[in-house]
């Protein structure tokens, strides 16, 4: 079954079309990449499943159902989870209070109850911190638990991101450029952890890479796009190899193969 | 160098860190109880009205040190506070259900107000707030047949079951009703920051964009901030009608507002600390005016010449100092000291510093 299919979607940025009748659907269980140039769209792709960006036509649906009628804050209540390509963590918080915001869409309690903190607060608080206490063991965070995200290192808060998607217990997470910027050890520790994130936990992937290396290894499939326009789709080493994608990094002199 | 060692959850969600901590608290809890039998009348109407202060604090410091939304406008949910109190117990409602309900209409006010102000920002936030003020203010003096206009009202003493609390003459029991207001807010300020509402107010105030994408409703969450923030600040107000036992529209000027931002900035934005660190330099600042004005005029012997402005010099420059030297306020130095004298002699001197790790190129909107 597909867990989440977008339909001839189209997005334009005044007379810039950023994404161009683009199609594509990603089962349950699977985790599918999307690949490409800089500014090929990938990103404003996750933007507009999570309802930031309004599509000019086309639908998306997740698990049957259209979500173009939903706000931004209503998309992780579905079980959609997402990190952002540039991190956008909350900076004067700490780790552990960042990964609890990852609980709010669990909330049951009401404003009055929490101005009490009634017994049914101090209940779910238990229930969500030994939520985000497991993603904190999966994802070894324990050493920054009570850390500043303002005084993390750069690899650091992407895992904290990465943590925070996973506290909102999510049935598919979307993550935007997990990798970039992380050094070859962190790059391993984000294979291994993306494999259990599928495997163990179940949940559905959808991610954008430029680090072909680690796109190899993990997907299942993988969707090219160039200029807002999907360009191939299929395995990784096909979709690598096929003559439309190398001719798209070529032409943009970019960052073809197996950079990072 | 204090190692806290947790052995359930319940460590981090409970009221305090750790069992010094919770004494340190209750032995200052116990020493403002006592206040009145320790210090003369006079100081404990300073007391008293540091309180107000720190509870217009709270409320202020809930919306632009928690949420992130400046307001220059408070002293408008003051006034809302204050002359609602008063006319309902001219009306004959008792002082206990009147005020709550001023702060709760207070509150509800200020959502209304926040609705149309929902969607700006910074500085443009701040104005739309400012405008509210000096609205307020006017709009005092025209509605002059509830609220006395120019002239304005003579606060009714205050009767809690038969037992009649006046500033002046019975200034302990007034203490006593502000420190009840004060622990009131201040226990459901707390309860509030260590629940889902409190971590969406924090978030909201440091990305909205990410905040969204964990389910946090920008507008509702903002709206409610505003309302809490309002309600407490106008509990404070009703308060100080009592204290000043008379006010009109100057009572709750713009100044007014200005000094409720600069009280949370002096004492440190962000943490409920700040308010209380923030109220006593307000409230014993002319005081302290007063000491530096006689000292001058004892150095060049002006004699009975007063400066003009004086007062709203020194707290200008105690506020640009803070904004130079010192910009998380004085709760920040006094984290910075204990933890220096936490770690000696392990301190480091980068210790607070802020890494600056990542650019933000790309920006949603
Ligand atoms: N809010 C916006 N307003 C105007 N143009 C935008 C906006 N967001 C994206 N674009 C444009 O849309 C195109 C696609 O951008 P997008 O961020 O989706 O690229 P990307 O594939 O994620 O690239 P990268 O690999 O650099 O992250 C770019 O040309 C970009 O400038
Ligand atoms: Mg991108």
């Amino acid at each position: 079954m597909s867990l989440l299919v977008l339909e001839q979607v189209t997005v334009r940025f005044g007379g810039l079309v950023a994404v161009n009748d683009v199609s594509f659907h990603v089962g349950e269980g699977e985790v599918f990449a999307l690949v490409g140039p800089n500014g090929a769209g990938k990103s404003t792709v996750f933007n507009l499943i999570s309802r930031f960006y309004d599509p000019a036509h086309g639908d998306i649906r997740f698990r049957e159902k259209s979500i173009l009628g939903l706000r931004p804050d209503q998309v992780p209540a579905l079980g959609i989870a997402r990190t952002f390509q540039n991190i956008e963590l909350f900076e004067q918080s700490t780790v552990l209070q960042n990964l609890l915001v990852g609980r709010h869409r669990h909330r049951r309690s009401s404003l009055v109850s929490e101005l009490f903190f009634a017994p049914q607060v101090r209940s779910e608080e238990r229930r969500h911190r030994q939520v985000v206490e497991e993603v904190i063991d999966f994802l070894e965070l324990q050493a920054y638990r009570d850390k500043t995200i303002a005084g993390l290192a750069y690899g650091v808060r992407k895992v904290v991101e990465l943590a925070r998607a996973l506290a909102t217990e999510p049935r598919i997470l979307l993550l935007d450029e997990p990798a970039s910027g992380l050094s070859l050890e962190e790059t391993q520790d984000m294979i291994f952890w993306i494999e259990d994130i599928k495997k163990q936990m179940g949940i559905t992937v959808l991610m954008v890479e430029h680090d072909m290396n680690l796109v190899a290894s993990v997907s299942d499939r993988v969707l090219a796009l160039a200029d807002g326009k999907e360009l191939a789709i299929g395995s990784a080493q096909d979709v690598q190899s096929h003559p439309a994608v190398i001719e798209a990094y070529l032409g943009s002199g970019g960052r073809a193969g197996h950079d990072g | 160098m204090r190692f806290v060692f947790k052995r359930s959850y319940d460590a981090d969600i409970g009221l305090f860190k750790h069992r010094p901590q919770a004494l340190w608290y209750l032995g200052l809890l116990v020493l403002v109880v006592a206040l009145p039998w320790l210090v003369d009348e006079f100081f404990v109407g300073e007391a008293t009205n540091v309180l107000i202060w720190a509870i217009a604090g709270m409320g202020l410091m809930l919306l632009t040190g928690h949420t992130g939304q400046a307001s220059l406008g408070h002293a408008a949910f003051m006034a809302v506070g204050c002359y609602t109190c008063v006319i309902m117990i001219a009306n004959g409602v008792p002082f206990l259900l009147a005020l709550p309900l001023a702060g709760v209409i207070a509150g509800l006010v200020g959502v209304i107000v926040a609705l149309p102000v929902l969607r700006l920002h910074g500085i443009y936030l701040a104005i739309a707030t400012l405008a509210i003020s000096v609205l307020t203010e006017d709009f005092i003096v025209i509605a002059e047949p509830w609220t006395g206009g120019v002239v304005g009202l003579v606060a009714p003493p205050i009767v809690i079951f038969g037992l009649e609390i006046d500033r002046y003459g019975t200034p302990a029991l007034f203490y006593f009703l502000t420190l009840a207001v004060t622990l009131v807010v201040l226990a459901g300020y707390r309860n509030l920051l260590r629940a889902p509402l409190g971590r969406a107010f924090t978030a909201l105030r440091d990305s909205e964009i990410s905040a969204q994408a964990m389910g946090v409703n920008i507008a509702r969450t903002k709206a409610t901030a505003f309302g809490l923030s309002c309600g407490a600040t106008g509990l404070a107000g009703a308060l100080l009608g009592f204290y000043a036992g008379a006010f009109n529209h100057e009572t709750f000027n713009l100044v007014l507002s200005i000094q409720l931002l600069l009280m949370i900035v002096i004492g440190g934005l962000g943490s409920i600390h700040g308010a209380f660190f923030g109220a006593l330099v307000i409230g014993f600042l002319p005081q302290f005016i007063a000491l530096v004005r006689d000292g001058i005029s004892g150095v060049f012997d002006l004699g009975s010449v007063t400066i003009p402005g004086i007062e709203s010099g020194i707290f200008g420059l105690i506020l640009v100092g803070f904004i130079l030297f010192e910009p998380t306020g004085i709760y920040g130095r006094w984290v910075k000291l204990r933890t220096y004298f936490e770690l000696y002699p392990f301190y480091r001197k980068d210790m607070f510093k802020r890494q600056k790790s990542f650019l933000k190129t790309e920006r949603m909107r």
